[in-house]
């Protein structure tokens, strides 16, 4: 293993912002922890780093043990939230930094410059000045000084959080395109379910400093480990639900259930494709409280009597009036039993 | 385990690192500066090996004492009363209106601040004194009254309370007042209800540094107080310099000691206070063109004011060093006819220059240490102590320094009377606050990520501070340097205590040139003012090019 974390604890005044973390990323491997704000998420990173020292647990890189080696010396590479670039040098100057300290000589230095910025699509850009570039710019050329000393592990806090949508969109295809070519090992973390499904071969899912769940993209889409892990993924129907063979007990009244589903008392999650609108006096009666465009489909959200509120998806056309009532059925396929 | 013990060492060498930084900057100020104040207390107080704190009462029970002690407190209280009236409006137009000359305007007003007293002195006394301008005019001398005192203390100050309000004022958001307008406040409530509490501390802050200048004024009430008027610092001179009672001296330097570090403390508070509530925006975007007669009317009032509160004494003290025909005074300067020296005056311009070099370079060594050892928040409170002390050589008054080193440093170990250093030392110690006040701000606003950026890209610490945190403050480091310099250049008080005849500074011999009768005397003295202006007023308009953030203290 590239990388690997044993039981890594970090406490801030007695709160564990990181609570006894195992985690492995393999060479070549993309792995995205995906977390809310005050997970813990960025913590990781800077122990990694070398930033912040643990209170328990270790860090091993290639198998050997990180502690007391300092930040500099560890060869890992961190690409900063906000890109933190030295806004006294040039592009070149931010871009050959580690590469400096490491003590190249100047015209290799220059070369993988140049090199890496016709890689991140800047080229010709090293003697502009990093004030006037735009946050699409700066973000590849912290990118750039960030692989420039081809560190063993590249890691990435929140890459495209300040981005916006279309450019995070795009950037994160190239990103992964790119990481692809180069073979480069990666731990990135994001708030953001989009960017981490798109750039991971392996998604971490991180709450309150312990890992909730870890899988490939498919696997945490399609089976959340628990309520939480559905919730931050933005699935709203989940409930509490007494399984039984073929059908749940559910506030909603009975839902089927695939076949082969644990039973018991369990969590049920019913994906909004799972939720059919029907008409008015069949299923489950509901009222149309709110409806909101998606693109591809209308999200439309139910209020049934007596239950809680359900988010079904339909397609544009069919999607019913604010305030009329319909009728809700559900299907097996959408529904997932969890824990 | 074995990893906890690696961290608690590694966190130990970052904390002996810190120590060995600040430990320079604690044995400078240990040595020069709490040392003489202990051989003060000393003299004071002590008397046959036995204390006597009675004295203080008995020097208190004087009724002379007790005259001064009245004359220092009300007219420094008048002096920052007179100079928020007059500044305030300043500090407006400078935050919130754009017009053209706006950069030259705001060097122009803080020109007074590091002219040496001396030279305001002079300046105030070409204009309101005895065959001064007003004089010839109209016949009007302020200088037997206190208004002469009074408005040299405004004309020092104006720069401070422009400064320090008016570069917060900037930096409030304008929208906050929208925000209120628009829940229907009107547009005075507004300003009461949302900008002043924001501005409050920063009023009180530059009240307080007004204050403590006045209350310590040297140099402009030697030369305009005549012998009516005295404040403490200047009592203290005359104890020590024509009475040679070194006791009562002593007793009077603890009086001010223990008013200044009053001030201090409540100064520290309010800027404690200004520093955590407020949310502040760029200058660059607050100001605009000014509106409406009312508004033109206030600018123009303003420029009135600096016209004729700032640059008319400045203006006449030039003209009176040019009265004589052909640079006569100029030309006095080379020769050693008078008496008054042994030297030439004009000897005194290299004199200055080379002390204000060594001074300045200690400064910004010791000054610079300090803010690097005071730059981390989590700083403990020891460090956080040592910053306020910092402050006291600024406040406690440079006759206090002057005196100390007077009494202090004249015998075995430390016996520096008859080296030249001694006149460095003494300026670098008024310089220190100044150089750790510039470089401080700017060392804490360097991210700390930025730092950790370079480190995980494989810098050293020692190749971090080098990479990231110099080219950032290395222009602090120049501003700070000029100041230092400037400071150096007019510091009077200590000076004249401790400059030896046969090599006097500018400011001193500036002094003892007023001292002595007849016009050629008067004029020098004029001319020895003007150069020294020049030069003052030179490093402050390089150091305003240099400066960027206009949101510091000084």
């Amino acid at each position: 293993m590239l990388l690997s974390l044993r039981g890594a604890t970090v406490r801030f005044g007695g709160r564990a912002v990181l609570d006894a973390v195992d985690l492995e990323v393999a060479e070549h491997e993309i792995v995205c922890v995906l977390g809310p704000s005050g997970s813990g998420k960025s913590t990781l990173l800077r122990a990694v780093a070398g930033l912040q020292a643990l209170d328990s647990g270790r860090v091993s890189l290639d198998g050997r043990d990180q502690a007391g080696v300092p930040a500099h010396q560890r060869g890992v590479g961190l690409m900063f939230q906000d890109h933190q670039l030295f806004p006294q040098r040039d592009v070149g100057g931010n871009v050959a930094f580690g590469l400096r300290m490491r003590g190249a000589p100047k015209r290799q230095q220059a070369e993988r410059v140049q090199e890496l910025l016709d890689l991140v699509g800047l080229p010709g850009a090293a003697r502009r000045a990093v004030a006037e570039l735009s946050g699409g710019e700066q973000q590849r050329v912290a990118l750039a000084r960030a692989l420039a000393p081809s560190p063993r592990l590249l890691m990435l806090d929140e890459p495209l959080g300040q981005l916006d949508r279309s450019l995070r969109e795009r950037l994160v295809v190239e990103l992964k395109e790119l990481f692809g070519r180069l073979g480069t090992t990666v731990l990135a973390v994001t708030h953001d379910q989009g960017e981490a499904f798109a750039l991971a071969d392996r998604v971490v899912v991180m709450r309150d400093g312990r890992i909730a769940q870890s899988g490939t993209p498919l696997q945490v889409w399609q089976r959340p480990a628990d309520a939480f892990v559905a919730r931050f993924l933005g699935f709203e129907n989940v409930v509490e639900a007494t399984v039984g063979a073929e059908a749940a007990d559910t506030p909603w009244g009975k839902v089927p259930v695939p076949e082969g589903a644990p039973q018991g008392t369990r969590t049920l999650l019913v994906r909004p494709a799972g939720v059919r609108l029907v008409p008015a006096g069949t299923g489950l009666r509901c009222t149309v409280t709110a409806r909101t465009f998606k693109g591809t489909h209308v999200a439309v959200h139910l209020q049934p009597e007596d239950a809680p509120r359900l988010e079904a998806a339909c397609a544009l056309r069919a999607a019913p009036e604010v305030g009329g009532e319909v009728g809700v059925e559900f299907d097996a396929a959408e529904i997932a039993v969890l824990d | 385990m074995d990893l906890t013990r690696t961290e608690v060492a590694v966190g130990k060498r970052g904390a002996a690192a810190r120590l060995g930084l600040i430990a320079v900057p604690v044995a400078f100020f240990a040595v020069f500066f709490a040392y003489p104040v202990a051989a003060i207390v000393a003299r004071g107080l002590k008397a046959d090996g036995a204390w006597h704190l009675g004295r203080i009462g008995e020097v208190l029970a004087q009724s002379d004492v007790r005259h001064v002690l009245w004359f220092t407190t009300w007219q420094a209280l008048v002096s920052t009363a007179l100079t928020l009236l007059i500044a305030l409006p300043g500090a407006y137009v400078f935050a919130r209106f754009d017009f053209r000359g706006k950069q030259v305007l705001r060097a122009v007003v803080t020109v007074p601040f590091v002219l040496p007293t001396v030279v305001v002195g002079t300046a105030f006394l070409a204009l309101v004194g005895r065959g001064g301008l007003l004089d010839e005019l109209w016949g009007v001398r302020l200088d037997t009254t206190v208004w002469a005192i009074l408005l040299a203390h405004v004309f020092f100050n104006y720069a401070v309370v422009v400064r320090t309000v008016g570069g917060l004022w900037a930096q409030l958001d304008p929208r906050q007042e929208e925000a209120a307008r628009m829940l229907g406040a009107s547009p005075l409530r507004a300003w009461r209800q949302v900008t002043l509490p924001a501005l409050a501390p920063a009023v009180a802050a530059a009240a307080l540094m007004v204050f403590l200048f006045t209350f310590t004024s040297f140099g402009v009430v030697q030369i305009l107080g005549g012998p009516t008027f005295s404040t403490l610092e200047v009592e203290i001179y005359r104890q020590t310099s024509e009475i040679f009672d070194l006791s009562t001296a002593a007793v009077l330097t603890l009086i001010q000691f223990v008013a200044v570090g009053a001030v201090l403390a409540l100064h520290a508070w309010t800027v404690r206070r200004r520093e955590t509530a407020l949310r502040l925006v760029d200058a660059a975007g607050t100001a605009r063109r000014p509106r409406g007669a009312g508004q033109w009317a206030l600018l123009g009032g303003v420029l009135v004011t600096v016209v004729v509160l700032l640059l008319l004494p400045l203006a006449v003290l030039v003209q009176r060093s040019l009265d004589a025909p052909g640079f006569g005074y100029y030309r006095a300067l080379t020769s050693d006819d008078g008496g008054v020296f042994l030297v030439p005056p004009i000897e005194a311009i290299g004199n200055s220059l080379s002390y204000a070099v060594a001074a300045t370079a200690i400064a910004v060594v010791i000054g610079g240490l300090a803010a690097v050892a005071l730059t981390r928040r989590d700083a403990g409170r020891f460090v956080r102590g040592f910053d306020a002390l910092l402050m006291l050589p600024l406040g406690v008054s440079a006759v206090t320094v002057g005196f100390g080193f007077l009494i202090a440093l004249d015998e075995p170990p430390l016996d520096l009377r008859s080296s030249w250093i001694l006149v460095p030392l003494a300026q670098a110690l008024v310089g220190v606050p100044f150089v750790v006040r510039t470089m401080l701000p700017v060392l804490r606003a360097v991210d700390v990520r930025l730092r950790e950026a370079a480190s995980v890209l494989g810098a050293s610490p020692w190749r971090v501070w080098r990479e990231v945190d110099l080219p950032m403050v290395r222009r602090a480091l120049l501003i700070a340097a000029g100041f230092a310099f400037a400071v150096s250049l007019g510091e009077f008080g200590a000076t004249v205590f401790i400059a030896r005849p046969d090599s006097p500074t500018l400011p001193v011999a500036v002094a003892r040139l007023l001292g002595r009768p007849g016009d050629l005397n008067y004029g020098q003295a004029m001319a020895l003012s003007t150069i020294l202006m020049v030069v003052c007023a030179v490093a402050l308009l390089v150091l305003e090019r240099l400066r960027t953030d206009r949101t510091g203290e000084f």
